[in-house]
């Protein structure tokens, strides 16, 4: 089986996010970059359906030089091969366009399946696996915990509201990768050593005959709104307690 | 220019909630605008439910019935909303961001060559634009977005935005769309157990987390929830701890919810678990470490030990439905 991960680099989510000078970008000092949590979930079930059927995993990445790291990662968990697409103002752009930019590599690698994390932790859109699957006219289902892979099918589990979907889709396919589909391996030292062997490829978005086409804009950030301050519940008892914060509930903030 | 248009979430041909928000808010816009409300539905035999949205503040639906619309799949809907809304010309589109609306959003605005603010908070308009406010990074920032291509697609986080109720009823249209080729089948359905509340749609929520201390003591925060019709969620420590699913993970890496209240139980309060129940409307901090972060993000907090306060209160709620 032939599988591309889409892997995207962000900060740590222990991270302090400042906002920059400019008042709507990030400042990227000081900042840990890792694999997004969620690809990892990705990288993982490649690496396990390669164990059991064959074939290559590649992981691509779309960003400044500093994601060749969280690509890193991945070769040494046991893809086999990344590419990583370099642009050091790519980082914050809109997910569909860089979408459009995966989609112009993904054209040519014709994989079975192209993975991707149910959603960046950074900028939380969810989206750029379905501007992927739309440019490669491809069936998408997102946010899977359970694959099967059946004579040239997936067969997939999706939480929604209230249920469980269990949807089939042929292959080639694009998946998003949710909590729970697997626990990612650690990187061993070995395959630390090993990753640093394995075929990378960098091209630019020149190589690709491909211009950046951002249809979202931002036009500020801001801290999150502030909460007004909270009070202490008085009680000397337990049950005094209860009865306190029952009281306010109703009658003071109405929830109850 | 076509106004603001709404897309439809329903569920076994009955609307989901974050249609009628959906709805509020498109009213708000277009009454700034100065122009009217279109509603999308697809469905199978919503004809009579459509007039409904009227009330809600839509002045016009669009519905096509079709088999393939029942139950929602990417493709089906994919490709009836794009010729509809290629049709149509929209300046807006609203939808919420349930686990369809995130799933669609982004696809629906690819086939349209355009953009879209996903899981928004807030919305306004500037120089007759749409600005949306959106949390990023699981909400220690908010960003303030504008899409420069029509239309302008936003998804709405749930429990956010109030629906408006008026004396009204909608035009109801017609139309035929075509579902297109549906790559994806839904094969079977699992549901979840018999009156499990959905965290994401919970007006109320007792929460679990480290202290709690074993998987069975969860029993007293369901008994609790039980009497106030609240959901069951749990931090990121309960769920690694094997104590509650996945399912039931509130924050980062779990769930976003927003009731309109809270109750976090031994719940120390990491800046991971704030972004998933951050927005809830008030927050109640049950925790004896009177260090613990959550205290200073609650608007309610009790210093003491769980395992006195919950029971006390589930006694308590018992005494005042016995009376």
């Amino acid at each position: 089986m032939n599988i591309v991960v889409c892997i995207k680099q962000v900060p740590d989510t222990e991270t302090q996010i400042k906002i920059a000078g400019d008042g709507k970008s990030i400042d990227q000092s000081d900042i840990k970059w890792v694999m997004n949590p969620y690809d990892e979930f990705g990288v993982e079930e490649a690496l396990k359906l390669k164990e059991a059927h064959g074939g290559e995993v590649i992981v691509l990445s779309a960003g400044p030089k500093r994601c060749t790291e969280a690509l890193r990662t991945a070769l040494a968990m046991g893809a086999d091969k990344a590419i990583l697409v370099e642009d050091e103002d790519l980082y914050g752009a809109d997910p569909l366009a860089v979408s459009k930019i995966l989609a112009a590599v993904l054209k040519d690698l014709n994989p079975d399946i192209i993975f991707f994390g149910q959603r960046a932790v950074d900028d939380d859109c969810g989206i750029c696996a379905s501007g992927v699957a739309e440019a490669l006219d491809l069936p998408q289902i997102s946010l899977v915990i359970k694959l099967e892979v059946q004579d040239g099918k997936v067969v997939c589990h999706r939480p929604v509201e209230g249920q469980t979907n269990v949807i089939e889709a042929p292959m080639p396919v694009v998946l998003t990768a949710q909590k729970g589909l697997n626990e990612p391996r650690y990187a061993s030292l070995p395959g630390i050593m090993k990753a640093k062997k394995k075929p990378f490829e960098t091209k630019t978005l020149a190589d690709l005959g491909i211009e950046r086409d951002d249809k979202l804009e931002v036009t500020g950030l801001t801290p999150p709104p502030q909460r007004a301050a909270g009070k202490t519940i008085e009680g000397e008892t337990p049950q005094e307690l209860a009865a306190n914060l029952l009281k306010a509930l109703k009658e003071e903030a109405k929830v109850i | 220019m076509a106004g603001v248009w709404v897309i439809a979430e329903q569920r076994d041909g009955a609307f989901r909630k974050v249609t009628f928000e959906a709805a509020g808010a498109a009213r708000k816009l277009a009454d700034e605008l100065g122009c009217e409300v279109t509603c999308v539905v697809l469905g199978k035999g919503m004809q009579d439910a459509c007039a409904e949205l009227g009330k809600y503040g839509v002045d016009k639906v669009i519905y096509s019935d079709n088999d393939a619309f029942a139950e929602y799949t990417t493709d089906a809907y994919v490709n009836a909303l794009g010729a509809i809304l290629k049709d149509g010309s929209p300046q807006i589109v609203l939808m919420g961001a349930s686990t369809q609306g995130k799933d669609l959003g982004g696809r629906l605005a690819a086939r349209l060559d355009t953009g879209i603010a996903v899981d928004c908070t807030g919305l306004a308009l500037e120089d007759g634009r749409l600005k949306a406010t959106r949390p990023i990074y699981a909400g220690k920032v908010y960003a303030e977005v504008v899409i420069k291509s029509d239309p302008q697609i936003a998804s709405l986080r749930p429990n956010v935005f109030d629906p408006v109720e008026r004396e009204s009823s909608a035009e109801v249209q017609s139309v035929d769309a075509d579902p297109g080729e549906l790559k994806t089948k839904v094969v079977e359905v699992l549901k979840e157990a018999e009156g499990k509340i959905e965290l994401t749609e919970a007006q109320i929520i007792v929460s679990g987390g480290r202290g709690m201390k074993a998987a069975e003591n969860f029993k007293i925060l369901e008994e609790l929830a039980g009497l106030l019709g609240a959901a069951v969620g749990a931090s990121r420590s309960a769920v690694d701890a094997g104590w509650r699913p996945h399912s039931d993970q509130v924050g980062q890496t779990g769930k976003v919810v927003t009731p309109n209240l809270y109750i976090a139980c031994g719940i120390s309060g990491a800046i991971q678990h704030l972004a998933g129940m951050g927005s809830s409307k008030v927050i109640v901090a049950i925790n004896k470490d009177p260090d613990a972060p959550i205290h200073s993000k609650a608007d309610y907090s009790v210093v003491a030990d769980l395992f006195d306060v919950v029971p006390a209160l589930t006694e308590e709620l018992k005494k005042e439905k016995a009376a």
